[in-house]
């Protein structure tokens, strides 16, 4: 789990996914391609950021929802959470919170 | 060679007539019976009647189902209408009980949305790229 969650992680793309999930979760895949070639510029296949979502799936990171006759993807940041207490203890402050 | 006409597959055409013209706002611009219960249906922008048409198509042929509804899981639109002001599309559709797979979205010069034609189709309105 840790394994698929590190190797998620690693991406740049799949971080830019991240980054446009938590600005707005809950979109589709076409919604998602338009994101990253509009607002990123990056060129990437529809099919190539779909390997994307399916590692980040893989990793718990990202969750599908079907609504009716659409498929919405969601952001969950818990397996983040799993890790930064790893190392920081439950009741130490989050990330964002440390300085430096 | 010009482009005067482009088709969307529609499940009930007489459905489809009332949300292309009366939610949407496009007028009729041929209605003619094509044998069977089908109609050689279009609608044309009220800002240009002389423009493109669009074929509201019936969806008989099985292909058409599958793949419709492949497209729509992805949220994949099947055509682009362009408007001036795309939020305030989105709030009148919107009030009138359409379903917007994507809210509007601005991404560099461009502002899009998609919403449910509830004949079986995503849609994407945009403004015009200036």
């Amino acid at each position: 789990m840790a394994d698929d969650l590190f190797k998620a992680l690693a991406d740049p793309t799949r971080r830019i996914i991240l980054d446009e999930l938590t600005e707005k979760s809950g979109q589709t895949l076409f919604e998602i391609c338009s994101r990253l070639s509009m607002k990123h510029q990056l060129g990437i296949s529809r099919q190539g950021i779909s390997q994307h979502l399916a590692v980040l799936e893989a990793a718990g990171l990202v969750e599908t929802r079907r609504e009716g006759r659409y498929k919405f993807h969601d952001l969950n940041t818990a397996p983040l959470r799993r890790i930064a207490e790893r190392w920081l203890g439950a009741d130490a402050p989050g990330p964002e919170e440390s300085t430096p | 060679m010009k482009i005067h006409l482009t088709s969307v597959f529609v499940d009930d055409q007489a459905k489809a007539e009332h949300f292309y013209t009366e939610v949407l706002g496009f007028v009729k611009k041929h209605d003619v019976p094509v044998g069977g219960e089908a109609r050689w249906l279009t609608v044309v922008s009220p800002d240009e009647p002389g423009g493109t048409e669009l074929l509201l198509e019936p969806a008989g042929h099985p292909a058409a189902r599958t793949y419709r509804d492949t497209l729509v899981q992805d949220g994949i639109p099947l055509a682009q209408f362009a408007v001036d002001d795309v939020h305030a599309e989105h709030e009148r559709l919107t009030g009138l009980g359409v379903v917007f797979t994507q809210d509007p979205l601005e991404m560099g010069p461009v502002t899009t949305a998609v919403f449910d034609d509830t004949c079986g189709n995503l849609i994407q309105i945009a403004t015009e790229p200036k």
